[in-house]
């Protein structure tokens, strides 16, 4: 190096610095220091890499919740097409089309189960709609049933699976086939398996065992005939519809299972469109001669009116409500969860304000915020002379000190509450000395739990510790010279704390506040259990709609919303002190 | 349909085949809520059939308060760890419709009636969802403080004793959530049995109730857990307030505490099992046995020996006898005895699974307030 140095001098041009190796030094540096961060990476690249997938993914994933919405274009993807030339505000229930294409999306909803999942989702926006799916997916059926019977009267051949299976099959089909297996795994929440996944599943055949064979790999064995499409194009919808099913939920045979009653209804309506007789008269391929009978006998096979056989099933789908709701929900991502969470909702004609007797989340983020300062500033006024003290002591008084602080920190946190439900009842020891006492009459006893009181007596006694480790160990930094210098240079006791102690534990008192107010934040059990009506917080709600209600959309809306104001203080917290000023430590 | 059908056929064939397709798993987790109802279910059915049993293990989860919302992150996950979940009615209907339980034939799995009824008719109206295979009757209703009643007064026989502060004084301890709570208010303000929940699916019918409610309002410790309302009595610190009958009936009879109990209105509901849905064969397999020999008539009936909850066949009914350890006839504490359920309410699933999170909502509101 030191050659290296020389050399340039000696030529007296001032080239670039270079390293032994000859290469320039700022490069050469930059490669050390490359290399070291590398390996620093790698080393905390298993952390890393956990952290990723057990705390961030499933968080940001949960946090999505909050606006994914495509259940509904998924359960019902022709209604929602149909509906969306369907003016919301008009005052008019939908077209027969819309109740047509509601009638097969529900049957084969219907048939996977699926329909009452978005009869729950759609529940949580408008109430009845979820009895509603519930007892039309029962009643399905009948409308096809009678097709069926009368078809059966006609020609016995129309009761029969491979009849069917040959009238329906054919070549140039696959276009219509395949877009209803796609509509099927998106009912049931698959999707096609991706590069990556199919990558994984090859090795995972080679360790372990082989992945199933992913639906859309699946042979159906059924090819729907172009011609017959061309023809009765609702029918070979529905009985695609009925072969996917077969095949990919049922693992049976197409050829020999009977279509369901979808088909029959398909069939009717098919019949009655204009054109199609001719159309089955001109044509020649298998069932041509049942086919001919049927159009002999078409007086008995109405059009089958989807609008009324709804309405009998239930009344309810004439309410324009049902309807507006299907429709504001049919994006695949909403903004709704985070609306109702600030005590809005969507209606046809935008965005509006909840009912009065509905409001209750708006309030329950301003208390959250509120009770959390005052839990936050409870601590620091109890938690400051008690670091104090502890700072100060000679060391082994401290220890035995620091002991009854973290005592209550290793006890269970449902027993701490509890003995604070004892302590604070109507009945419990602080009113039975009070009226022992005779501060308190007997029939007067004063209210402690149950309310907001309790929650921020009961949380303060429990988050101390945060408040106190932090400050303690803050303060046993400072050397005690500090104060006797400023007494000696005639500073009051009062001056000396203020002007020259107190400033220096700052950092303590910060670190301690971020870490009471962020935990006291996202409280559960303690106002659970003595929050009554009035302490509680948002995160109960939270727990209700996680654990009870289900709708874990606004549960996450409702987190997500509580994360930001975090972060938001989090950062004006930065601004105003500084987060270097933390100390822990 | 189809897909009932084949399953049908299935399960037909699984039964006629019986010991050959012994393939079954040995371990089983059963999901109950702890304390005194899972012993129960313990000594009435679970320990009979490990004896019968030596095989198998069972694995106790004590999350039926969290059944719902597990269920659905192990849906989700596709990681089904648990094999039986003991849930309420009302959660089934939800897990039933969300495709986390699996649908039951009745007939084809379960052991018909001593007499030969078939297990469908013997359960009757404790059916209440196709997922749902019924254990226990339970009621909610009310206790009260004997020694609190103002002396010269009758101790209160009538629902609406909760609502009448000048005759009964005293704190009130009620559900945080609004079953219950709603109705008797209703049938308090004078709106006809038959004709509550007509009132409540309206906006006003709602209002009215939360109105009622609020006469007492300022009375009133809110509840989350069952054995709160125990507690609270025993502690002096309410002088009535609503629980399950079972709960009670511990408190008077295994603590004798100073306690009463009304009967009047009590809301019944029903407590039972439900199979994830997608359990793999050989568990399933062992599920169903387990469930086959778990809920006929005289183990059901059994169970009553050690909880005041009724048995949910109507056979099992005349075989209650008495506390296996307090020695007293139990046919006499069971929410569905003649004497006690001369005014009852059954829940009204349909109802509430509608408008569970719109009364909710405004009964927290309302609380809030």
């Amino acid at each position: 190096m030191t050659d290296a140095t020389h050399d340039t001098t000696a030529r007296g041009k001032p080239g670039p610095m270079l390293a032994a190796d000859g290469t320039p030094l700022k490069r050469s540096l930059a490669r050390a220091l490359r290399m070291q961060k590398i390996r620093a990476l790698l080393l905390i690249a298993p952390l890393l890499l956990f952290v990723l997938v057990t705390f961030i993914a499933p968080i940001a994933d949960m946090l999505f919740r909050s606006v994914e919405n495509d259940i509904v274009a998924n359960t019902l993807p022709d209604t929602v097409e149909e509906l969306a030339s369907w003016d919301g505000a008009s005052g008019e229930t939908p077209s027969e089309a819309v109740y047509q294409a509601l009638y097969f999306d529900l049957f084969i909803a219907a048939e996977a189960k699926e329909h009452t999942k978005l009869g729950t989702r759609l529940n949580y926006e408008q109430t009845g709609i979820s009895s509603l799916f519930r007892s039309t997916g029962r009643n399905l059926d009948d409308l096809g049933k009678d097709y069926q019977k009368t078809l059966k009267k006609i020609d016995k051949s129309w009761d029969d699976g491979a009849f069917w299976y040959a009238l329906m099959s054919g070549e140039g089909g696959e276009e219509v086939l395949e877009s209803h297996r796609l509509q099927y795994m998106q009912l049931i929440g698959q999707s096609p398996r991706s590069i990556i996944s199919r990558f994984w599943c090859v090795i995972r055949g080679i360790f372990y065992k082989a992945c199933p064979t992913a639906l859309e790999d699946i042979d159906l064995n059924f090819t729907p005939s172009a011609e017959a499409a061309q023809m009765l194009p609702a029918t070979v919808a529905a009985y695609s519809d009925f072969a996917v099913f077969t095949v990919l939920a049922d693992g049976d045979v197409v050829a020999e299972e009977d279509p369901w009653e979808a088909v029959y209804a398909a069939f009717a309506q098919d019949l009655n469109a204009p054109g199609t007789v001719e159309k089955i008269q001109s044509y020649s391929g298998p069932g041509q001669a049942e086919l001919l009978a049927v159009t002999e006998n078409l007086a008995d096979l109405p059009a089958p009116d989807f609008k009324t056989t709804f309405l009998d099933i239930d009344k309810d789908w004439g309410k324009i409500e049902n309807w507006q709701t299907i429709k504001i929900y049919s994006p695949k991502y909403t903004s709704g969860y985070f609306l109702n969470s600030v005590d809005l909702m969507k209606t046809p004609e935008g965005i509006d304000a909840r009912p009065e007797n509905q409001r209750i989340y708006l309030k329950l983020f301003k208390r959250t915020l509120f009770m959390s300062l005052v839990i936050t500033g409870s601590c620091i006024l109890l938690g400051y002379p008690v670091a104090w003290i502890l700072a100060n002591l000679p060391a082994r008084k401290a220890n035995l000190l620091m002991i009854l602080v973290l005592l209550p920190f290793w006890t269970s946190l449902l027993v701490r509450t509890s003995a604070w439900k004892i302590m604070l009842q109507q009945q419990g020891v602080i009113n039975d000395t009070l009226v022992w006492l005779g501060l308190v009459a007997d029939g007067n006893r004063l209210v402690m739990i149950n309310n907001q009181f309790g929650t921020i007596v009961a949380m303060t006694h429990i988050l101390l510790p945060f408040m106190i480790l932090p400050m303690y160990s803050v303060m046993q930094t400072i050397p005690p010279t500090y104060l006797r210098a400023a007494k000696s240079l005639g500073a009051t006791n009062w001056t000396a704390f203020w002007r020259v102690y107190f400033p220096q534990t700052v950092p303590g008192i910060g670190a301690g506040s971020i870490l009471v107010f962020i935990l006291s934040i996202g409280y559960y059990i303690t106002p659970e259990i003595v929050g009554g009506t009035t302490g509680t917080f948002i995160s109960n709600r939270i727990a209700y709609h996680i654990s009870s209600s289900l709708n874990w959309g606004l549960a996450a809306a409702l987190g997500t919303i509580l994360l930001g104001v975090v972060l938001l203080l989090y950062w004006a917290y930065d601004r105003i002190v500084g987060i270097d000023n933390v100390k822990l430590g | 349909m189809r897909f009932t059908k084949s399953l049908m056929v299935t399960s037909a064939l699984a039964i006629l085949s019986g010991p050959a397709l012994a393939d079954m798993a040995n371990e089983m987790t059963i999901v109950s809520w702890g304390g005194a109802y899972q012993k129960s279910q313990l000594k009435a059915y679970v320990e009979p059939y490990l004896a019968e049993h030596p095989e198998v293990t069972v694995v106790w989860d004590e999350s039926s308060a969290e059944a719902v919302a597990k269920l659905r992150a192990m849906n989700e996950a596709g990681n089904i760890t648990w094999d039986l979940v003991d849930v309420e009615a009302a959660d089934s209907i939800r897990l039933c419709d969300e495709g986390l339980a699996m649908e039951v034939d009745f007939d084809e799995s379960l052991a018909a009636a001593p007499d030969g009824t078939s297990a469908s008719d013997d359960f009757g109206d404790s059916i209440v969802s196709d997922c749902f295979i019924p254990q226990i009757v339970f009621s909610t209703t009310v206790g009260y403080r004997t020694d609190m009643v103002p002396d010269g007064t009758e101790p209160p026989s009538d629902i609406c004793a909760l609502f009448d502060l000048d005759k009964y004084p005293g704190k009130r301890a009620l559900n945080k959530r609004p079953l219950a709570n709603v109705e008797w208010a209703l049938l308090c303000d004078g709106v006809p049995k038959e004709e509550i929940y007509d009132v409540l699916a309206t906006e006003e019918g709602q209002e009215r109730a939360l109105a009622k409610l609020g006469t007492i309002k300022d009375q009133v410790i809110w509840w989350t857990a069952g054995a709160d309302t125990p507690q609270l009595l025993a502690d002096g610190e309410i002088f009535m307030g609503s629980t399950y009958n079972g709960r009670l009936f511990s408190a008077i009879a295994e603590q004798n505490q100073p306690i009463g109990m009304l009967w009047d209105a009590e809301m019944l509901d029903f407590d039972g099992w439900v199979i994830p849905d997608g359990l793999p064969e050989d568990r399933l397999a062992r599920v169903m046995d387990f469930l086959f020999f778990a809920t006929d008539t005289q183990r059901l009936a059994d169970q009553a020996a050690y909880i005041s909850y009724g048995p949910a066949r109507a056979s099992s009914a005349p075989l209650v006898g008495k506390h296996a350890e307090l020695g007293i006839e139990m046919a006499e504490h069971m929410p569905t005895d003649p004497a006690n359920a001369k005014n009852v309410f059954v829940t009204q699933y349909a109802f509430w699974s509608d408008y569970r999170d719109d009364i909710d909502a405004k009964f927290q509101a309302w609380l809030a307030k």
